[in-house]
């Protein structure tokens, strides 16, 4: 969906995440704008998939609130929630299809819960849906008898059912090889350019992030929060601290 | 020609008048999880233009919803053989067109339904893929047994007495619940009708001759096909969804050595002694039943139910309970490696496990009866 207006697509404020009382991000503060695509990177144990399942409702923030174009998601009820995650898209690190059900049904399954397009219409969308991640000739395979790539595509494909103003992935590139997840990452930027969809990609994949990023946050373990925020090329230029130049220039820290 | 507005839920299509053209103005907001206008509605009752010009409006927010319209449009202008003009579209706006049209125009994989003599023909053939499945794993696991027997070091007894624990002693209380009610049902039912004929000492006969011979056996074998059964297709199942069988094959154990043969050794010994426990049960339900409805004394009943049944009645029980156990094992490993590798395949596997041994469980039943018979057992 376009969004032509000035209102940031996603504002974090004072988000406070951790589970069992157990704090990992603290003070949570950014933005992601419009049309965006966001990079959330960090150390292994960060809390950067922490930070996915709060910013998605899947768990409630400790503190602080999430909020869509303006509106606040963490606080509104589970009614209007529900109309939010309507305009979310999630790519989850295996795929996460239904097993039970082929790609087509996959796709298909958003469709039918919130629209009233008709059989025939909706078809056409999950073919288009398919054939935009590459999997046309592909709708009637389960999902046991496609490889890991093709899962995590289709799982895209599903994910851009509604046409979401947001689509959410974590670690899109986990497990998949240098032209698979090249390929992925060109359909992130066709999405984003095409549709204007706003982009959440939670990776460690550095060349996704030089190639595809406007902007990243850093997350480390220690500092339980943002340790730096910017354009991933300018960071890796400019920035003098030694833990963003560890990660971003695999660099390792002086002692 | 005089103007055509349609507005549904915010997505607004306007067709007005450009000399002998029709100008479709879309604006609004088009979302795929609402209604949209529809393009034959707009054009009811309006005269054949000389073409169709589609405009954009400058603060329109579009989804696929406004793609599916647009086609509408074109394919309407294409059975017309009219001219459609997309000039003025944005370049995204016509990428995805394609793409869409693209689609639309490949034949599409069709449902995955079939008539009935493709249904037929499909189940044939997999009931013959199956038959053949289990014989090779039946044959698979004849040879494990032999090399086992030959290697005994390599057997996995540690796994055997754990697999002993759970399917043997983990399943003494709900074995024992069961044979108790069965036991008094037995009794209960044979008393309301021995009681008309004076026959009541016979109910010890009845209940004694069928839970030794029969239903101890069986009754054991049902249980232990919803419980062990079903959780052997599922773990292995499991194993298999999680590439660990895989793991076993590669690192050259043979799956059936490490996983089935313990299983089905620890199953064919404890049956018989769940079997014996049951029985057991069994009869001190029935002479409950008799105490208290026929007035019995428990030493008479015992007497009674012993010289009913004889070793023969109890060794016919056990191997039935023994080879039961074997085939609940065998039902559960075989179904638990044949599954999917997801996590609908491990629900299908469980399912399987239990149906595939009760089946062979009641068939085998049937054989032995048979076999017993001609032996005179």
């Amino acid at each position: 969906m376009i969004t032509k207006n000035d209102i940031p697509a996603i504002e974090v404020v004072d988000l406070t995440c951790g589970y069992d009382g157990n704090v990992l991000l603290d003070g949570l503060n950014f933005e992601v704008r419009s049309g965006e695509i966001f990079f959330v990177i960090g150390g292994s144990g960060c809390g950067k998939s922490t930070l996915l399942r709060h910013m998605i409702g899947l768990h409630t923030p400790m503190a602080g609130a999430v909020r869509y174009f303006g509106e606040n998601f963490t606080e509104a009820d589970s009614g209007r929630q529900q109309e939010f995650l309507q305009n979310f898209g999630v790519l989850y690190q295996g795929g996460a299809l239904w097993s039970s059900l082929t790609l087509r049904e996959n796709v298909a399954l958003p469709l039918t819960e919130y629209t009233t397009l008709n059989e025939s219409e909706r078809d056409e969308i999950v073919g288009f849906k398919l054939a935009q991640v590459g999997l046309s000739g592909f709708e009637n395979h389960y999902p046991a008898e496609i490889s890991g790539g093709m899962k995590k595509r289709a799982g895209l494909a599903r994910a851009l059912a509604l046409d979401p103003a947001v689509v959410f992935f974590d670690e899109p590139s986990a497990g998949l090889d240098p032209i698979t997840s090249r390929q992925l990452d060109e359909l992130i930027v066709d999405i984003s350019g095409k549709l204007g969809t706003t982009c959440v990609i939670v990776s460690h994949e550095l060349d996704s992030i030089f190639s595809i990023g406007n902007r990243v946050i850093l997350l480390d373990k220690q500092a339980r929060g943002i340790i730096a925020d910017g354009d991933p090329r300018v960071l890796a230029a400019e920035s003098t601290d030694p833990r963003v130049l560890e990660f971003l220039h695999r660099r390792p820290r002086p002692t | 020609m005089s103007e055509s507005t349609i507005t549904q839920s915010g997505a607004e299509a306007q067709l007005s008048p450009a000399g002998n053209w029709w100008e479709l103005r879309l604006s609004g907001r088009w979302r795929v999880t609402t209604e949209r206008p529809r393009w034959s509605k707009l054009i009811t009752g309006l005269p054949k233009p000389a073409g169709v010009r589609v405009i954009l409006a400058d603060d329109i927010r579009w989804d696929s919803a406004l793609l599916l319209f647009i086609c509408d449009v074109r394919q309407w202008s294409a059975a017309e053989k009219l001219p459609c003009d997309q000039s003025r579209l944005p370049v995204s706006v016509m990428d995805l067109l394609e793409q869409l049209a693209h689609v639309q125009e490949k034949p599409r994989p069709g449902h995955r339904s079939e008539n009935f003599l493709i249904t037929v023909g499909l189940a044939a053939q997999d009931v013959l893929k199956k038959t053949r499945e289990i014989y090779t794993f039946v044959g698979e696991c004849v040879l494990s047994g032999v090399y086992l027997v030959k290697h005994p070091h390599r057997f996995r007894w540690a796994d055997c007495f754990e697999e002993m624990q759970k399917c043997g002693a983990m399943a003494l209380p709900i074995v024992g619940l069961i044979s108790l009610l069965i036991g008094l049902i037995m009794a209960y039912q044979s008393a309301v009708l021995m009681r008309q004929f004076g026959a009541d000492i016979y109910v010890a006969d009845a209940v004694g001759l069928v839970m030794v011979r029969e239903m101890g056996a069986m009754m054991t074998a049902i249980i232990l096909a919803g419980r062990t059964g079903a959780a052997f297709a599922a773990t292995l199942g499991n194993m298999k969804a999680n590439e660990e069988i895989d793991a076993l094959s590669t690192l050259g154990i043979r799956p059936v050595d490490f996983l089935v043969v313990p299983r089905l050794l620890a199953l064919a010994l404890m049956m018989p002694l769940l079997a014996l426990y049951a029985n057991g049960l069994g009869i001190l339900g029935g002479m409950v039943v008799s105490l208290g409805l026929l007035d019995i004394p428990p030493t008479a009943y015992w007497v009674e139910t012993m010289t009913a049944i004889d070793l023969s009645d109890v060794a016919t029980g056990l191997i039935k309970a023994s080879t039961f156990g074997v085939l609940v094992g065998l039902a559960g490993c075989h179904r638990g490696l044949q599954a999917e590798r997801s996590s609908a395949g491990v629900g299908k596997a469980a399912t399987s496990a239990v149906v595939m041994a009760l089946v062979l469980i009641i068939l085998f039943d049937a054989i032995f009866s048979v076999m017993f018979n001609v032996l005179g057992l």
